[in-house]
């Protein structure tokens, strides 16, 4: 039974391990037999580079608060007022999954594009955007927010089911809390391992995402990451990958660490 | 974790509590889920500083009595008074009401004392302050020491104790209790029920207090109001609810009671079970004929005979006394309480034919399916 065991997770260690372990190397191979940090070090000043990973990092953070700031409220009021909701609302929000990126690209272009139907009726709604430069990075960053419902609704859902929040609103509101503040010092503090993990998610899933980026000519790292790898060197993209992948398990870790802080100082300065 | 600390509440900290204790009246409340009624027509006066329990079993609407004059439901109908000012629509923040839940509600990522402390930094008061006042409320309900601990840190029982610190910070004009011992064992229960009732007591807080347990409602209470089917049957001090119960349901409900077929005659006496013994007079006395009688189990002395009226079914050995079911002539059943251990818990075995026999108290009578006991012209 042991040995099956190890051999499992032998068997699933390899399988993430390899791929990696062989990106790696390719990208260190040098001209020669031998091996370098040269692709590496071109990486950086293959042009767009840092606009491209600063664009990911901010669409990213801003794919986070979007999505919390959407979600928590609303998992927090299905849960405390609208239960028999929950089933529907769940529903729609893992849609993203089962929709294919090529179908929203097409949708978003075709809607607010300058035919479309958004696009055409309302001009006006592209005057924020045109502050950015860079037209479409606005709704990209909503379509982002859209393809992370459904980790955050089911890992917000799950953690609010865990925590027995009607009672503690219940007791908050009966101290003489109003609901928002009920929402921040009740909630929110509690949901901190859920809503971190939300986060994770969100975040590691829009610095990875290609598909429709790429459809919609938006400038991101990964898109950036294809471009040098086709037109400058394979090893540049491979590399820069790699370096993605490190950026996201940083993040990762970091917010691993404050959600498994406890107790947590911040959470009782708030309360102070 | 057990709880082993004992009641010591300082009466510094009691000083230090500024409980104003409002006088609660509620009027007409209905309340309905759907087709269910859960309250139908409710009317309760709880005077000032008074510990007043709801008792009743499990659905019959105590439970959401109690949310609506907290604020966290609203009736579909009726008052909710607090010092002849009505606040059935005011918001369960504004209301200056404490409330100690059935689970615990502790904030999890907070500690005792800024659980206890949550209620006045809302308030505004200074942190210092409320710092030293959630210490010195730890201090009265016996847990200064563990003004650090966070709440998984605690014993169920620790926890409502802080909860019910928590409540009291906020100097609330109605505590409000929601069966708030029913998940701790037996002995903690104890315990804390004494603890709740001194510190009422002291304070002289008007307090709710929701229960299902009869024995903890007679204990603690000034008054205990019985429900059921979403309405107040009865609503007396304890010794009265018991001595005299308004209605069959809140006879049977608090305490153990006997329903037997009796006869009643004309000179207000009733025959049953061999003996003849007076009724309770009232203005309400049905007219003679078949009756049902009720008795309590502790007026009633069996005597083994061999040609006695009942025979002995069953014993059930319930600590300091045995309870002992027989059978009567018409097959149905009654039952008394004798001391365990005794001689005659020894003999009075399965089988055994005895013979019935009730104290001179007069006894209560009513019609055969009706529920009210009229004691109206009882003195």
């Amino acid at each position: 039974m042991r040995y099956a065991r190890w051999t499992v997770l032998g068997l699933a260690g390899l399988f993430f391990v390899l791929p990696l372990g062989a990106s790696i190397e390719f990208s260190l191979r040098d001209k020669g037999n031998g091996h370098s940090f040269s692709a590496w070090r071109q990486m950086f000043d293959v042009p767009g580079f840092t606009d491209g990973l600063v664009t990911s990092l901010i669409l990213a953070l801003g794919t986070m608060i979007l999505v919390l700031a959407l979600m928590i409220p609303t998992v927090a009021w299905l849960h405390l007022r609208l239960p028999r909701w929950r089933r529907t609302v769940e529903t729609i929000c893992i849609l993203p999954l089962v929709i294919p990126p090529v179908a929203l690209a097409i949708s978003i272009t075709g809607t607010f594009g300058a035919d479309g139907v958004v696009g055409k009726q309302t001009p006006w709604f592209f005057t924020p955007i045109t502050l950015f430069g860079q037209q479409i990075l606005p709704i990209l960053l909503l379509e982002y927010v859209v393809l992370a419902l459904p980790f955050t609704y089911r890992t917000l859902d799950a953690g609010m089911s865990s925590i027995s929040a009607a009672t503690l609103v219940e007791a908050a509101r009966n101290l003489g809390a109003s609901w928002p503040t009920t929402l921040l010092r009740v909630i929110v503090p509690n949901l901190r391992t859920p809503i971190l993990s939300a986060a994770i998610l969100g975040g590691a899933m829009v610095l990875g995402e290609l598909t429709l980026a790429l459809l919609l000519f938006a400038p991101t790292f990964p898109v950036w990451t294809i471009n040098a790898g086709a037109q400058a060197d394979p090893k540049i993209g491979v590399a820069a990958s790699m370096l993605i992948l490190l950026v996201s398990w940083i993040l990762l870790m970091m917010m691993s660490l404050l959600g498994s802080h406890r107790p947590n100082k911040l959470a009782r300065r708030a309360a102070r | 974790m057990t709880d082993v600390s004992t009641p010591s509440p300082t009466l510094g900290a009691l000083a230090n509590l500024d409980v104003a204790a409002g006088a609660v009246r509620l009027e007409g409340l209905r309340r309905t889920f759907g087709k269910v009624t859960a309250l139908d027509g409710v009317d309760l006066d709880i005077p000032p500083g008074q510990l007043v329990s709801l008792l009743g079993p499990s659905g019959c609407g105590k439970t959401t009595l109690l949310r609506i004059v907290a604020g966290l439901d609203f009736a579909d109908a009726g008052k909710v008074l607090v010092d002849d000012r009505d606040i059935a629509r005011v918001a369960p923040s504004k209301r200056d009401m404490g409330m100690v839940f059935q689970a615990y509600s502790l904030f999890p990522n907070l500690t005792a004392q800024d659980n206890v402390a949550f209620g006045l930094r809302l308030r505004k008061v200074s942190a210092a302050k409320r710092r030293r006042r959630a210490d010195e409320l730890l201090e009265l309900v016996s847990l200064g020491e563990k003004a650090q601990h966070y709440p998984h840190q605690l014993s169920g029982g620790q926890q409502q104790r802080v909860a019910l610190a928590r409540a009291l910070a906020v100097e609330p004009r109605v505590l409000l209790l929601d069966e708030p011992l029913s998940a701790l064992d037996a002995v903690v229960r104890l315990q804390l029920r004494d603890e709740i009732r001194s510190l009422q007591t002291r304070l002289g807080i008007t307090t709710l207090f929701v229960t299902h347990d009869q024995e903890e409602a007679l204990s603690i209470s000034d008054q205990v109001a019985v429900l059921n089917a979403g309405q107040v049957e009865q609503c007396a001090s304890p010794a009265e609810l018991y001595s005299r119960p308004a209605t069959t349901f809140v006879a049977a409900f608090v305490g153990a009671m006997n329903r037997v077929a009796g006869q009643l005659r004309s000179d207000a006496t009733v025959e049953v079970a061999g003996n003849v013994r007076p009724v309770v007079r009232s203005a309400g006395l049905p007219e003679p004929g078949l009756v049902t009688v009720l008795v309590r189990p502790e007026t009633i002395t069996l005597v083994p005979h061999e040609n006695g009226v009942a025979v002995v079914q069953r014993t059930s050995f319930r600590g300091p006394v045995t309870r002992v079911t027989s059978v009567l002539p018409d097959e149905s059943e009654i039952f008394a309480d004798v001391s365990s251990g005794s001689r005659k818990a020894n003999v009075l075995q399965p089988g055994v034919r005895i013979n019935v026999e009730f104290d001179d108290q007069p006894l209560m009578v009513v019609r055969p399916g009706e529920n009210k006991i009229d004691f109206s012209e009882h003195g």
